[in-house]
Parts: C-alpha cells; structure tokens; sequence
C-alpha cells in the first residue's frame, strides 16, 4: 500500500516529537538525580531539601549506626509492597515541592506510620513482643488518626531523627 | 490523523518536561544560594531596607509585622485605631490614678508600629519624659555611638561592635542621650528595632546591642540566682570573672534567640531620676526584682518609686513588660525552647528554610509555633493555651478588685483623718499588691509564659491587698 505524504509527514512530526520528549525527559531525569532514588543513600532523600532537617536529626540519633531512611521507611520482605511505598511517597513527595502545596509541619500519613512501626518491630521483637502482643497501633494518640505519632515513636521520639529541639 | 494525534501529545509532554525540568533548576539554585549580596553593610547602616535588599524574604516579614491582627486577650485590633485598654478595663484607670498610664494605655500592635505609638501617646506628649525610651522603641546602636563620639568617645563609627572604643561610644551616647528630653533624644532615631539591633551587619550572626541588656545581663551573671534555662551564665560563673559576662562572646546561639527579645521585653527602670537600668541584680523573679527595687535609692537620695498614686499617696511600682523574666519561670524556658522557636519560627520558602521575620503571636501561626514539637491537632492546643490564659484572666480579675477595694478604703480612711504616719504599713501592701497585679497584667502572654508562676503572682496580689484592707480596718 502506497504511503500518502501527508502521513508521510504527520509520522515525522510524530517521530521528532517523541525523540524531543524522550531527551528532555531523559536530560530532566539525570538533572534531578534520578538515578539517585533507586539507591539505598539517605543522601538522596535530601536531594530536595526540605528533609534536611530530617536528615540532620538522623544524623544526631541513635539509630544513625544502623539504619538508613529505607530501613525504617520501607517495608521490608515484600519486594511488591516496598515498590509501591516507594513509588507512592515518591509521587506525593515530588508533587508537594514541585507545586509548594504541603501542609506544614510535614507529617507521616497513617500508612507510613504502619510501616515504621512494623520496622520497630522487625528488628526489636525479640525484646518487646510481650509489651507488643496485642498491638501497639491499635491505640493511636488521635482517634481521628491526625495525629502522626503511634506505637513505639509515640514515646521513643528521638531514636530516629535525634533530639526534639 | 494517528500520527497528528501523537505528535502533538508528545509536544505537549515535552513542554511539560521542560517546565519541570525548570522547577528542578530552580529549587536546585534555591538551596545553592540562600542570599545575594546586592550591598555592602556595615555598622551604619541603620534603614532596614538596605539589609531588606541583601535579605528580601526576611524583610518582607519585617515589614509584615504592621500588619492589624488581634488574638483573644491582645492585639490592638483590625480597626485601624489601637484599641484602649483603658475604657477595655476601667478599674485600671483608678490602680494607675496619679500616673501617666490612667491617661493613655492602648492594647500593643505590630514592630512596626513601636516608634509611632511612643512618639503619639499621651504619656509622651501630655508628660513630660526623658529620651531614654528610645532604648527600647526604635532602632539606637547607630544613634547611641554617634552621640558617644559627639560627648568624647574615641575612635569612629566604623569599628566593629565588639572592639573596646564602640562600645566606650555605645555606652557614652546611650547615658548622654538617656538624659535629654524625649522630643530631642527621637530626633536622633528614624526607625522601629531594626535588622542592626540583633544582627552582625558582616555575617548576620545574632547579637545584642541595647545597653540596658548588656549591663543587666552581667548584673544577672554575677548575682547567685539559678538560670539553667541560661547554660552559659552558669559556665561563665565557673570561671575567673576576669572580664564581665558578654552575650556577644559567652551565650550560645539558641541562647541569643532570646537574649535578642530580651534587650526590650523586660522589666527596666527609664524614669527621668537615674540612667535606664535593668533590675537583674538578685534574679529575674517578681520579688526578686522588687527587692532589688526596694533596696535601691535614687541619686537625690529618696527611696526608689515609680509613682505617688494619686487618690492614696502609696509610692508604688509600675511593672513594664517582663516577658523575658516571665518566660524564665516557664516550662518552656527549662526546656530550652527559645522566644524565636515560637514567635519567629522556622519556614520554608521553596527549597529555603528561615526564621520567620513577621513576629507575631504563635497562636496565629500555631503550625509552625507549636506543631513541630506538640503533635496535637491545632484545635486541642488552642485550646489549652485558651484554658491556660482564661484561668488567669479570672485570677486577674478578682486580683484588679481588690486593689480597686484597697484604693477605697484608704481613701475613705484618709477622709476620716488617717495621716500618712499612721497609713504606712497600709502603703506598703498597696505597693506589694500593686506591684504583683501589674507584673502579670503588664506582661504579654496572659499567663501562657509560665502558667503557674502567674498564678502565684496573682495568689499574692490578692492576699496583699486583702492584708491593706484588714490593715485599714484595724486602724481604727
């Protein structure tokens, strides 16, 4: 079947179009370090500032030896679920400090504070599943769930991002 | 057609693309370089709005501090005019009768407004008043060195703040200009607190300038009173007391983010009888500060008073706005929360983090004042802070009756022929209750700058002007 011109054309345009998109997006990736996210770095998590603070806490805790931001913030044994977290948070993170349109103080979201509280746990069950046995989220601070704090950094509040100034 | 379609999709995300990739480059230069220095500043550069160029995000919150705002127990209001706390509360009329305060006394605003209202109320322009309340209402390091050097101070203008001869100038101007009228001492200044008050025009370190702080704080080191809330006091103590204590030198920065607020909002004497002075010698507590006042005379010899009252003769005391000492008593303090962490908390603007410059009241901006360290829904701390300050306008309520009652008596006992002789002992519970009434009524947190301490205060006002009451009784 003979190709008319102006298909001829319009898939041109089409193919600049797609290759302009394709640099850009690539070029745009490489600027904002993208690369960076898949690493396992709490440097990376700085990449856009606001965590500074965060990050310099950590760097003052307790757990600074031996946790990263992924130990803590991530599930952990379920491949599926850390992606999605990961991807989740990433999304919510790049929306509020591309537009600036986050609440402040920065707050965990209920489904994070699972995932924290299930990190406590991974690593410090062997000491606390008689304090834990039935549950340490079961009774958060707020009933509305507005509040950010549950469980074991309800009261250990400074193991991970140091002392409250 | 298809291929159309995708083109100008693929165009579209491309424009898209860029527009981030944009923002990326922006937050990225943002966090880069938080300040442009577009001019020289140095010691004599008073106008804000040359450090504002340098400086914008935090100008533009100074300037915000004009801004009307009210909150439940202070603000002066979005109507324009301040509003009275004179007609707000009448009874204050009678406890400051004989006093400058019965004429004039307004709810407070914004920074801005300082160098105004002083230069317009009727204490000032209806009394006569001395220039050392330009301490405290406008920017004076500037105007206080130049009137050093004018009276014989050595060296010049343009030497650092610390070296020996500017502060031979600073203190030599700021005692010269203390002692001229008002109207010719606000000659000198131009501009409400300003950006060179608090900030080292080289490095924008924190600093403080104001005389009245530099001595009373030294006062305060040298005194035996505990300030743990002051770490650096105490180690300062511990050591050879060769040179005097030097907030500029000795405190940490977490310390000066209070010492700044603390050079003004304080108690102090700035009456026309002796050198502007803050009452630090024995501690920072109410009956600490009035038994430094008690145990003082003033240079014509006469017995240390702010004021006759004018319907019983009492010499009393008029507390100024001991916010700084109010605080010391607090649980805040203790706990290393300075007066910036919730009056000019930390923001973010795009990738850049700074200390809010719109000072104001934390219950107007209770995200960032208290939520970073209170998790609590904004609701619920609103809340406590209202039952907090509603509890102690209660208290100060029946505390203000009885020394309206106190004021009554005496002046029915004076009708019946009580001399001053025989009133004496009365005298001196009128001027404990006064004195304890005004210490919560003139300090501006209703209460919330240490709860209890306030409590106390108040506890004390009442009973002191009960005991007058009594007293006048049994002097029949």
């Amino acid at each position: 079947m003979p190709v008319r011109p102006s298909s001829r054309r319009a898939a041109f345009a089409a193919s600049i179009a797609i290759g302009a998109f394709a640099g850009s997006g690539g070029y745009t990736f490489v600027a904002a370090e993208g690369t960076s996210y898949f690493s396992d770095d709490p440097a990376a998590c700085v990449n856009c500032h606001i965590m500074r603070d965060q990050y310099d806490g950590w760097a003052h805790a307790s757990h600074h030896a031996v946790t990263t931001c992924n130990d803590c913030h991530l599930p952990h044994g379920d491949l599926v679920h850390a992606l999605f977290v990961k991807a989740s948070n990433g999304y919510y993170h790049s929306k509020g400090f591309t537009f600036q349109d986050f609440a402040e103080p920065i707050r965990i979201k209920p489904g994070n504070a699972k995932v924290l509280e299930a990190n406590c746990r991974r690593c410090h069950a062997d000491a606390t599943e008689e304090i834990t046995a039935h549950g340490t989220l079961g009774v958060p601070t707020d009933p509305t769930q507005q509040a950010d704090l549950y469980g074991c950094v309800f009261c250990h509040q400074d193991v991970g991002h140091g002392p409250h100034r | 057609m298809y291929m159309v379609v995708v083109a100008l999709l693929a165009a579209g995300g491309t424009v898209l693309m860029m527009m981030l990739n944009a923002n990326v480059a922006t937050r990225k230069a943002e966090a880069l370089q938080t300040s442009f220095k577009l001019v020289d500043l140095d010691e004599r550069t008073v106008d804000p709005a040359q450090w504002g160029k340098n400086f914008p995000r935090q100008y533009d919150g100074y300037l915000r501090t004009a801004e009307p705002y009210s909150t439940k127990y202070g603000g002066a209001g979005s109507d324009g005019m301040p509003k009275s706390r004179l007609e707000e509360d009448p009874r204050l009329v009678t406890i400051f009768d004989g006093y400058a305060f019965a004429l004039d006394f307004n709810q407070r605003q914004g920074h801005a407004h300082m160098l105004d209202d002083q230069r317009t109320t009727r204490r000032v322009t209806e009394r006569p008043q001395t220039g050392a309340c330009v301490h405290c209402h406008a920017s004076n390091t500037v105007a206080y060195r130049e009137a050093g050097l004018a009276h014989g101070a050595p060296g010049t203008l343009a030497d650092p703040f610390a070296s020996a001869t500017a502060q031979a100038q600073l203190m030599t101007g700021f005692e010269a200009v203390g002692k001229l009228p008002y109207a010719e001492a606000s000659q000198l200044v131009a501009h409400p607190v300003a950006c060179i008050d608090c900030h080292d025009p080289q490095n924008m370190a924190l600093r403080v300038t104001k005389p009245g702080f530099l001595r009373g704080i030294d006062a305060l080191a040298r005194s035996d009173e505990p300030v743990p809330h002051l770490p650096s006091l105490g180690k300062w103590r511990q050591g050879d007391r060769a040179r005097p204590y030097d907030a500029n030198l000795d405190a940490s920065r977490q310390e000066l983010r209070s010492m700044v607020c603390g050079q003004c909002h304080v108690e102090y004497y700035c009456g026309p009888k002796t050198t502007l002075f803050f009452p630090w010698s024995k501690g920072l507590k109410m009956e600490q500060i009035e038994a430094s006042y008690d145990a003082m005379e003033f240079p014509d010899g006469q017995r240390f008073t702010d004021w006759q009252h004018g319907r019983t003769g009492a010499q009393l005391l008029k507390a100024q706005h001991p916010e700084f000492e109010m605080w010391s008593q607090g649980i805040h303090a203790r706990s290393g929360v300075s007066c910036a962490d919730c009056h000019m908390p930390y923001k973010r603007e795009g990738a850049i983090k700074i200390s809010d410059h719109h000072v104001r009241s934390p219950l107007l901006n209770v995200a960032r004042a208290c939520q970073t360290c209170h998790r609590f829904p904004e609701t619920e701390l609103l809340e406590r802070v209202a039952v907090i300050q509603d509890r102690t306008k209660a208290l100060m309520d029946r505390a203000e009756d009885a020394l309206v009652a106190l004021i009554g008596d005496v002046e029915q006992a004076k009708k019946g022929g009580a001399d001053d002789a025989r009133l004496a002992p009365v005298f001196a519970l009128h001027r404990k209750a006064q004195w304890r009434v005004d210490f919560v009524n003139a300090e501006n947190s209703m209460g919330f700058h240490a709860p209890q301490e306030a409590a106390r205060i108040l506890g004390e006002a009442i009973d002191y002007a009960r005991q007058g009451q009594l007293a006048v009784r049994d002097l029949k």
